[in-house]
């Protein structure tokens, strides 16, 4: 089918020009390492506090900074994108029979392998700090970051095909990915927080992915947030596809 | 899906229109524009910015929908089957095309990808292109590198790769210096061999002339003129006497009008400038009645038409100042 074989064709080609350029794919890889080395020791002490989540400090920790690096991965590759536009790419590949949903999906399924390979690096580099890992929980929680990575990705697409400059871009993904950060108990479990801030928290769908990669680090495997998590995150992936495909199509106009 | 030379126009539109909405009401780009463009002609669209020339052109390469009227590019409407319009043409925009970190036969393969070619395929047509475009050697390097008469030439083989019926070329040799320009034009020309059908805008009018079988001019949405070079010009008739003037040029103009042999008599750029039916027998006329009149002219100057003065005895304005 037309889609899927143009899908791989951007897949293909975005990921050959993001690789011959690796700087971004490194930057983006050496905040999280960052936090992990500079600020995850410091939990090792807050984790004895009552109210801090099971599991040791860095199993606590590094889910936590696995959705940030997935965040942050995706929700600013529309700058890429903005610079394909004002060379003229996206107008190109409008005036062709390819599908508008692949010239999104395939874009994404690159940032998708890209934040993958960045969280492979960082639970490597986790391990000897005291993360404990399960094969089947790493893998499930895996699925659950590249979900996160499909339905960030075509908001900033989207936000790039409408705003059409970095300038105006940048404060607007600022504006939006920070509130989610901060809601989702990345830096510290949001069961430290006061009960209006844990009620707010539920509504942000970071905050369930977070929890249900706890969870799977755990290997409690019978925690609903797992359910939550991959549900919550599968609907809205399903929706912002579907709104990115049709910007792209519009994008002509 | 290569062009064949038939009888049915490539470019075909009627009553074409386009509305924005603009803070201060709506604006109409387009305002009724009707063209006709035949197959294997290199047609060239001309106008001063604004006059409505780069939404028509993104209306006819699918890019924006008209608010009415209608139009057919290869023999499909543009608004009910865009798809088997994009299949037949090849849109080469101002803004380029090629991405700067991607190599040359990279952009090519990708596209010819995109019209259903096997790689192989892709490959080879990519080889062709960078052969027949001088590109071979600069085919592995990233656009960055390129010139930007090898970056045009890149832009425009992208747009050729499926071999379109139509090709649409906005503002191609803009910016370039005059050898590449001229490199360029070759490149275009060699097009009509293959059948293919130009459509392209330009500033030049040089360029126009040089190149294009038919032309449209468009101003404030309508098309206000349109033929070959050679019958827009032979609408003028006669000479073109532009005249420089210390002082009033508005008092000279008023009183050469007066001749019998003036047609039209205006003021454009401080210079005087007259339509006259024959210019040698103008010429000293118009020095005697000057003289006697005590005023010396600073310049003089007396052509054939030329597409300048087609374009701004339709438009009122002159293409460079408009282009500046």
């Amino acid at each position: 089918m037309r889609m899927f074989r143009d899908t791989w064709l951007i897949f293909e080609r975005s990921l050959t020009l993001s690789l011959r350029n690796p700087v971004w794919v490194i930057l983006g890889v050496m905040q999280p390492i960052l936090y992990l080395f500079l600020f995850g020791p410091l939990l090792n002490n807050i984790a004895k506090m009552p109210g801090f989540p099971p599991g040791g400090a860095f199993n606590v920790f590094v889910p936590g900074i696995l959705v940030m690096t997935a965040l942050f991965g995706s929700a600013f590759v529309g700058f890429g994108l903005c610079d394909e536009m004002r060379e003229g790419v996206v107008e190109r590949m409008t005036v062709t029979p390819m599908s508008r949903v692949a010239m999104l999906v395939g874009r994404s399924l690159r940032d998708v392998i890209l934040l993958l390979v960045q969280g492979l690096i960082l639970v490597g580099l986790a391990i000897p700090f005291g993360l404990e890992i399960n094969v089947g929980g790493v893998a499930v929680a895996f699925a659950l970051l590249a979900l996160i990575g499909l339905m960030m990705s075509p908001v900033s697409y989207t936000l790039a095909l409408v705003l059409k400059t970095e300038d105006s871009l940048a404060p607007t993904v600022n504006g939006l990915t920070l509130p989610l950060l901060l809601l989702s108990g990345v830096m510290l479990p949001m069961s430290l927080a006061p009960d209006w801030l844990q009620t707010v928290a539920k509504f942000n769908p970071l905050y369930h992915a977070v929890a249900a990669i706890r969870a799977l680090f755990n290997a409690s495997f019978a925690d609903q947030e797992i359910l939550w998590g991959v549900g919550l995150l599968a609907v809205l992936t399903v929706v912002t596809i579907v709104i990115g495909a049709r910007s792209f199509a519009r994008a002509a106009a | 899906m290569s062009a064949q030379p038939n009888t049915q126009p490539a470019i075909e539109t009627a009553g074409l229109r386009r509305t924005f909405k603009g803070r201060g009401g709506a604006v109409e780009a387009v305002a009724g524009v009707d063209l006709r463009v035949n197959a294997g002609d290199i047609f060239g669209f001309l106008g001063p910015n604004g006059a409505g020339k780069t939404t028509t052109l993104r209306i006819l390469a699918t890019l924006l929908p008209p608010t009415a009227g209608t139009a057919s590019v290869a023999g499909f409407d543009v608004a009910r089957h865009p798809r088997q319009v994009r299949e037949r043409i090849g849109y080469v925009a101002q803004s380029g095309g090629s991405y700067r970190e991607a190599t040359g036969r990279e952009e090519l393969v990708i596209q010819g990808r995109l019209f259903g070619m096997s790689k192989a395929e892709a490959g080879r047509r990519a080889i062709e292109i960078l052969a027949a475009l001088d590109l071979t050697e600069a085919a592995d390097r990233t656009c960055k590198t390129y010139s930007g008469g090898m970056r045009r030439r890149l832009n425009i083989g992208i747009g050729m790769v499926h071999r379109p019926a139509v090709l649409f070329l906005d503002e191609p040799t803009t910016g370039l210096d005059p050898q590449a320009r001229a490199r360029l034009w070759v490149e275009i020309r060699k097009l009509r061999e293959t059948g293919t059908t130009v459509f392209l805008t330009t500033h030049y009018l040089e360029e126009a002339d040089a190149l294009c079988d038919c032309l449209a001019i468009i101003d404030h949405g309508r098309i206000v003129a349109a033929g070959s070079p050679d019958d827009l010009k032979r609408e003028i008739a006669g000479d073109v006497l532009t005249i420089g003037v210390n002082g009033s040029g508005d008092e000279v103009v008023k009183l050469l009008a007066g001749l019998s042999f003036v047609r039209e008599a205006g003021l454009e750029d401080g210079l005087v400038r007259l339509y006259v039916d024959r210019g040698e027998e103008a010429v000293p006329a118009v020095l005697r009645l000057l003289d006697s009149k005590g005023l010396a002219p600073s310049t003089m100057d007396l052509h054939r038409p030329s597409l300048d003065d087609v374009f701004l005895k339709k438009t009122g304005r002159s293409l460079r100042e408009s282009a500046a």
